[in-house]
C-alpha cells in the first residue's frame, strides 16, 4: 500500500480529478496549501510596506492506493498538472503501514478502495 | 381685480401669522428637520463603517478586538452625550468648557432653540454621533495590543476630556470660534483631535509584536465596505453640519465627494509611481484622506478649493505614511494619525486658503484676506496642543491603575480569543 501525496497548482485541479477518476481512482483528499519550489514570488504591498513574499497558493492532494494502482495515479497526476512551466509541482510516494475503513472495520488493501 | 384682491389677502395673512410666529418661539423647519435627522443617521452608520474600514486592515485573530472596540464606542458615547457630554460641550459656559445645565438633557427640547430651525434635541443627537466616532478614530493606533478594559476607561475619559472641551471651543461658544476659526464639519474638532490622541497613545503603548515582518490586512473587501460605508455617510457629517436643507448643504455634499474621489485618484497615481501598482488599499485610503482634509472646508469652499485639497490631502498624507512613518518607526498601526491627524491639519489651513465669500461668508486667501489664515493657524496648534497633553495624562492614569497593554501571550494568541473567547471566522462550520 502507498499514500501519495501531490503538490499541485490551483487552476490545474480539476483536470487532475478527472485523469483519476478516469483511471478508477476515485478517493482522494485535497487541501489548500502554501508553498514554492523554485518559482519566484509575487510581491505584495501594503500602505507602501512592500512583502516580497514567495508563498504561493497550492493544492495538496493525498491519496492511499494499493501497489496496483501507484503507476496510473501518478500518470493522472501528471497528465493532468503538466503545463511545462516552473511551479508545475511535485509528486511524493510513502509507504503506508495500515489502512482501517471506519464503518466497517475493514483493513488492508481492502480498505483502501 | 376682485380675484387679485383675495389673492393679495390670502398671502398677507401669511405674512401676518410669520410676523407673529419670529415674535414667539422659531418654527421647525420640517425640510431641514428631515434632512437633518437622516444625516444624524448617516454619521451614524460611519462608526460600524470605521469598523469594518478598520477590521479589514488587522490580522484574522483581531477582527472582533477592532469591532468590539468601535461599536462599544457607539454605545458608550451614546449613553456619555446624553448624560453629560453636550452639557459640556454645548451648554452655555465660559471660553473654555459648558455649563451642566443640559445635564441629562435637562432644558433640551423638542422645539428648536434661538436662530434655528430643527429642534434642539436634534441638534443635540447630531452632534452626539461626532462625539462618537471621534474618540473611535483613535482605535487605528493601537489596535491589537490595548486591554478592552483599559480602553473603555480611556474612551469615556477621552469624550468628556478632550472631545467635548475642543467641540467647545470651536462650535460651543468657545474661544477658538470667537476667534472666527473656520472648521464647518470637524476638522479640529474630530481629525485633529483624535489624530494626535492617536499618535501620543502609538509612541506611549509601543508596537505591535508581528515576527519578521508587519502584519497584512486580512479582508480588504471589508475594509473597501466600510470605505464606501465612510464615504455615504460623510455626505452627512458635510453637508448636515449646515444644520439646514440649504444651497449650502448642496455646496458641501458637492465639494466632499470631489475632494474623495479626487484624493483617491491621486493616491493610486502615487502608489503606481512609487511602488509600481495601483492598489486598492491605496484606493480607499486616498478617498478617506480627501474627506477628512475637506470636512472643516466642506461649507466654505469650491470645486476647485475642493479639487486642490483632495490632492494636497493625498500628497502629504502619502508621504507621511510611506516616508515618515517608517523613518521614525512609530506603529500607528492603522494610520489614524498619518490620515486623519495629518488630513485634518491639511483640510484646517487650506480652509484659510480656499473659502469663498458667496459660499460661506468668509472669504480665504484666494479672494485676498491672508488674516483668515491666523484662526486657522492658531486653532490646529491649540488643538494638538491640548489633545497630546490631556491624552498622555489619561492613558498614564490608566496605566498606573490597571494597565493598557496586554501581555505578550495575549498578543501572540489574539485578542478575540483571550478577551473575548471568541472567533471572528470558525476554522470548519
Amino acid at each position: 500500500m502507498k499514500y501519495v501525496v501531490a503538490i499541485i497548482q490551483p487552476h490545474t485541479l480539476e483536470y487532475v480529478k478527472k485523469e483519476l477518476y478516469a483511471r478508477g481512482v476515485n478517493l482522494l483528499t485535497m487541501s489548500e496549501v502554501l508553498g514554492h519550489g523554485r518559482e519566484k514570488g509575487v510581491t505584495e504591498v501594503y500602505r507602501g510596506n512592500k512583502e516580497t513574499g514567495n508563498l504561493m497558493r497550492k493544492i495538496k492532494l493525498e491519496i492511499a492506493v494499493n501497489d496496483s494502482y501507484l503507476k496510473p495515479t501518478i500518470e493522472a497526476i501528471t497528465t493532468g498538472a503538466k503545463t511545462g512551466e516552473t511551479g508545475d509541482g511535485k509528486i511524493f510516494v510513502m509507504n503506508m503501514e495500515e489502512c482501517h475503513r471506519i464503518r466497517t472495520a475493514e483493513t488492508g488493501n481492502k480498505a483502501i478502495g | 381685480m376682485k380675484r387679485f384682491g383675495m389673492a393679495l389677502s390670502f398671502l398677507l395673512s401669511f405674512a401676518g401669522f410669520a410676523l407673529a410666529e419670529e415674535a414667539a418661539v422659531p418654527a421647525i423647519n420640517s425640510g431641514d428637520t428631515a434632512w437633518i435627522l437622516i444625516a444624524s443617521a448617516l454619521v451614524m452608520l460611519m462608526t460600524p463603517g470605521l469598523a469594518l474600514f478598520y477590521g479589514g486592515m488587522v490580522r484574522r485573530k483581531n477582527m472582533l478586538e477592532v469591532l468590539m472596540k468601535t461599536m462599544i464606542t457607539l454605545a458608550v458615547m451614546s449613553i456619555q452625550w446624553v448624560i453629560i457630554g453636550y452639557s459640556l460641550a454645548f451648554a452655555p459656559g465660559n471660553d473654555f468648557i459648558g455649563g451642566l445645565q443640559y445635564f441629562m438633557l435637562n432644558g433640551v427640547g423638542l422645539t428648536p432653540q434661538e436662530g434655528s430651525t430643527i429642534p434642539h434635541q436634534l441638534f443635540m443627537v447630531f452632534q452626539g454621533m461626532f462625539a462618537i466616532i471621534t474618540p473611535a478614530l483613535i482605535i487605528g493606533a493601537f489596535v491589537e495590543r490595548m486591554k478592552f478594559s483599559a480602553f473603555l476607561i480611556f474612551t469615556v475619559l477621552w469624550g468628556t476630556f478632550v472631545y467635548a472641551p475642543v467641540c467647545h471651543w470651536v462650535w460651543g461658544g468657545g474661544w477658538i470660534g470667537k476667534m472666527g476659526a473656520l472648521d464647518f464639519a470637524g476638522g479640529t474638532v474630530v481629525h485633529i483631535n483624535a489624530g494626535i490622541a492617536a499618535l501620543v497613545t502609538a509612541l506611549i503603548i509601543g508596537k505591535r509584536k508581528n515576527g519578521t515582518h508587519a502584519p497584512t490586512p486580512h479582508n480588504l473587501p471589508l475594509t473597501v465596505t466600510g470605505a464606501a460605508l465612510l464615504w455615504f455617510g460623510w455626505f452627512g457629517f458635510n453637508a448636515g453640519s449646515e444644520l439646514a436643507a440649504d444651497g449650502v448643504a448642496v455646496s458641501a455634499f458637492v465639494v466632499t465627494n470631489v475632494a474623495a474621489a479626487t484624493a483617491a485618484l491621486t493616491w493610486i497615481f502615487l502608489d503606481w509611481i512609487f511602488t509600481g501598482r495601483p492598489t486598492m488599499l491605496g484606493l480607499v485610503t486616498g478617498a478617506v484622506a480627501g474627506l477628512v482634509a475637506i470636512t472643516p472646508g466642506s461649507g466654505f469652499v469650491g470645486v476647485g478649493g475642493a479639487l486642490s485639497i483632495g490632492i494636497a490631502a493625498a500628497l502629504v498624507c502619502y508621504f507621511m505614511i510611506s516616508v515618515v512613518k517608517p523613518k521614525f518607526g512609530y506603529d500607528d498601526s492603522l494610520d489614524a494619525f498619518g490620515v486623519h491627524g495629518i488630513g485634518g491639519m491639511v483640510g484646517a489651513l487650506l480652509t484659510g486658503v480656499f473659502a469663498l465669500e458667496a459660499i460661506g461668508g468668509t472669504k480665504g486667501l484666494i479672494e485676498g484676506n491672508a488674516a483668515q489664515m491666523w484662526p486657522q493657524f492658531v486653532s490646529v496648534i491649540a488643538t494638538i496642543g491640548y489633545a497630546a497633553a490631556v491624552t498622555f495624562v489619561i492613558y498614564k492614569l490608566i496605566d498606573f491603575a490597571i494597565g493598557v497593554r496586554v501581555d505578550k501571550e495575549t498578543e501572540a494568541i489574539g485578542i478575540d480569543l483571550v478577551e473575548h473567547n471568541e472567533r471572528a471566522y470558525t476554522l470548519f462550520d
